[in-house]
């Protein structure tokens, strides 16, 4: 969904695994939809890691764990590898995440992110693994991120990095602006490309 | 600097966005199913229609059932969803191969196979495997279902140019020791992120000697290593395959055409990000164990002391154990990885003259009605079917078990397709992935064997 970013100041939900692939953030039976409904895709999101085969919540999945919340999520290094199924980013969005935090995202999975108004922060495995220490101790532990600053500051420990983000794309967010607005204006340079060929 | 890749890329630039992404002319955009309804419904929503449609493919494949395809599909969920593509096209006026003709199968089986996908296009999709097409000297990747409507309103996309990747394996591969079985063993050698971020052209001998089939099984695999894409220069060989495919040019444009493609290799003074080189002697067959591609490992060996205990509990397997002998459920072969012809000539090579072992369920879905076409033609169907095999209509089915075509919670399967991740050909299932050729082995035997010991 289109929304503007600024400053967020949230808890976190950590999920602190590396390798987390598309299949288990949406399993595929969840694609059949043939809309953007986010609340499904979010109600599914982490389904089989969420739900046992009955429905039943697993009580030690942290999405059912009431120690944490917050719509900052902060995973293990690869996240996203796999599909390239943007109902990932959106079962995401649909739970209520702005932000996912980790040292590595898979390619397509931090576009999708991107044009869903989540915002991908990659931050280096120190603060990451420092983060997911103080979460531990500490489930109230808050997280900023300053996206005209790029900025990602652990309010615990005061321990603050910078983070990419071109300056379009940033441009795009903090105006809730998406590419095929943008796309959309350049029609003209489409045409004289093509009769270029 | 002046590798193919940049040479393909940089002539489809339509301009440069300061600091920010670049804006990319796209040659081919195919659709399927599950990844294009929210796409072509953007387009409603913006009140505006598709800028090329002629350069637009779309064909169901996720879902399609494979078995009496002539009949609707039983799932009304998924009738919808392949209905919805199928009004989609029309209202958008895209091709559109629907189920059950003759035209349809797998995307990235019959985009390659009816020569839409050419020499240096730029080509996408919304799924990851698009990258099979780089196998006919494209730049093909996976997208996002934003961005396949970016491409619908524009015949555009923006994005940032990935740095490039050379893989180059030496020497020739061993007996029994396919395509896939490289791709595998260059997982586990540089993991399922080892090359995110890039864009990879497989050279060498070793990649040069495999079969066009063989090469698309190679660059199909590609993301399973997190590359964007992966694609080799075409060659004679290429040329050679493409010449005379119903959407391949023909007569003086297909020499002009042919002129242009054998210019499209990486200078000699081509810089890579990145050179990565492999000897194809140490490649094994291979399977896997965990649930990631890259934990994979020759086929008789261990399991590695530092496997990941969650995959292995999920599993039901140990650190230290071997495979061989360990009992199969399921045998699946087929997908946009290994459901070409030459996948099936593999699998019948190994199963003539034996039975399918009891307790194995085989599901042997080929790629596309053209692929199923062929097995008939050259009789392999009746050669399988004498094994005890039934060949099954053509999608992507249990590879992602959208369809029927579910493998039980617990039960092992030998698949020839691309991934093991938990839960990826059902709930519960337990995927090892490896060739057809060991595929075709378990098939006779019930348990996982090396094909080697089954070859004449």
């Amino acid at each position: 969904m289109k929304q503007k970013f600024d400053i967020i100041e949230s808890t976190c939900v950590p999920l602190p695994l590396e390798n987390i692939d598309t299949d288990q953030i949406i399993p595929a039976r969840f694609m059949k939809v043939t809309t953007r409904d986010e609340k499904f895709f979010g109600d599914n999101l982490f389904r089989d890691w969420r739900y046992d085969a009955q429905g039943k919540p697993i009580g030690d999945f942290v999405l059912n764990d009431p120690r944490y919340s917050g719509c900052i999520l902060v995973a293990g290094k690869n996240f996203g590898s796999g599909s390239s199924r943007e109902h990932a980013a959106w079962a995401i969005a649909g739970y209520g995440f702005r932000v996912v935090i980790s040292s590595f995202f898979a390619d397509i999975h931090k576009n999708n992110e991107l044009n869903n108004f989540v915002l991908p922060v990659v931050v280096s495995e120190g603060f990451l693994a420092r983060l997911f220490e103080g979460i531990a101790a500490d489930p109230a532990l808050k997280v900023r991120v300053d996206v005209s600053a790029q900025t990602v500051t652990n309010l615990s420990s005061g321990e603050s990095e910078h983070f990419e983000l071109n300056a379009y794309k940033k441009y795009c967010l903090m105006n809730a602006l998406d590419d095929i607005d943008y796309l959309l204006e350049q029609k003209d340079k489409i045409e004289k490309f093509e009769q270029g060929r | 600097m002046n590798t193919l890749f940049d040479k393909i890329w940089d002539a489809h630039v339509v301009s440069l966005i300061e600091d920010g992404p670049q804006q990319l002319y796209i040659d081919r955009l195919y659709c399927h199913e599950v990844t294009s309804p929210q796409a072509f419904e953007g387009l409603r929503g913006r009140g505006i229609g598709c800028l090329r449609p002629k350069q637009v493919f779309c064909m169901p494949d996720h879902n399609t059932p494979t078995h009496d395809q002539d009949k609707p599909i039983a799932d009304p969920v998924s009738r919808a969803q392949v209905d919805t593509l199928a009004r989609n096209a029309e209202q958008f006026g895209v091709n559109h191969f629907p189920m059950n003709s003759p035209d349809n199968g797998i995307i990235h089986v019959v985009g390659p196979e009816k020569g839409i996908s050419l020499p240096g296009m730029t080509i996408v999709c919304g799924d990851s495997h698009t990258s099979t097409h780089g196998a006919v000297g494209a730049v093909a990747f996976g997208i996002g279902t934003s961005e396949v409507e970016m491409v619908l309103a524009s015949q555009c996309i923006l994005q940032q140019k990935p740095a490039s990747m050379s893989i180059r394996v030496e020497g020739k591969l061993g007996p029994g020791v396919t395509a896939k079985d490289l791709a595998l063993f260059l997982m586990m050698k540089i993991s399922t992120s080892g090359a995110t971020g890039y864009f990879v052209e497989y050279r060498g001998e070793a990649v040069r000697s495999l079969s066009m089939e063989g090469r698309l099984t190679l660059c199909n695999l590609s993301i399973e290593m997190g590359a964007r894409g992966g694609f080799i220069a075409p060659d004679e060989k290429t040329f050679a395959w493409l010449k005379g495919r119903e959407y391949a040019s023909k007569g003086a444009d297909w020499d002009a055409a042919l002129e242009k493609w054998k210019t499209l290799k990486s200078g000699e003074d081509a810089v890579f990000d990145r050179e990565l080189v492999f000897d194809a002697a140490e490649v094994q067959p291979m399977i896997t164990y965990g649930t990631n591609p890259g934990m994979g490992m020759p086929i008789d060996g261990k399991i590695p002391a530092d496997a990941s205990p969650k995959a292995l509990a999920y599993m039901g397997l140990e650190a230290g154990q071997g495979l061989l002998g360990h009992k199969v459920d399921y045998v699946f072969l087929g997908a946009c990885t290994n459901g070409r012809i030459e996948d099936f000539r593999a699998f019948a090579s190994i199963v003539k003259g034996r039975q399918k072992a009891p307790g194995i369920t085989a599901w042997l879905v080929p790629g596309s009605w053209a692929v199923k076409a062929q097995i008939e033609e050259e009789g392999l169907d009746k050669l399988l079917a004498e094994s005890g095999f039934e060949i099954r209509q053509p999608g992507c089915s249990a590879c992602l078990a959208m369809n029927d075509d579910k493998i039980p919670a617990g039960k092992y399967s030998v698949s020839t397709s691309n991934r093991n991740f938990e839960g990826r050909q059902g709930p519960g299932s337990r995927t090892l992935l490896a060739s057809p050729l060991t595929a075709a082995a378990a098939a006779v035997t019930g348990v996982v064997t090396d094909p080697r010991t089954l070859m004449d």
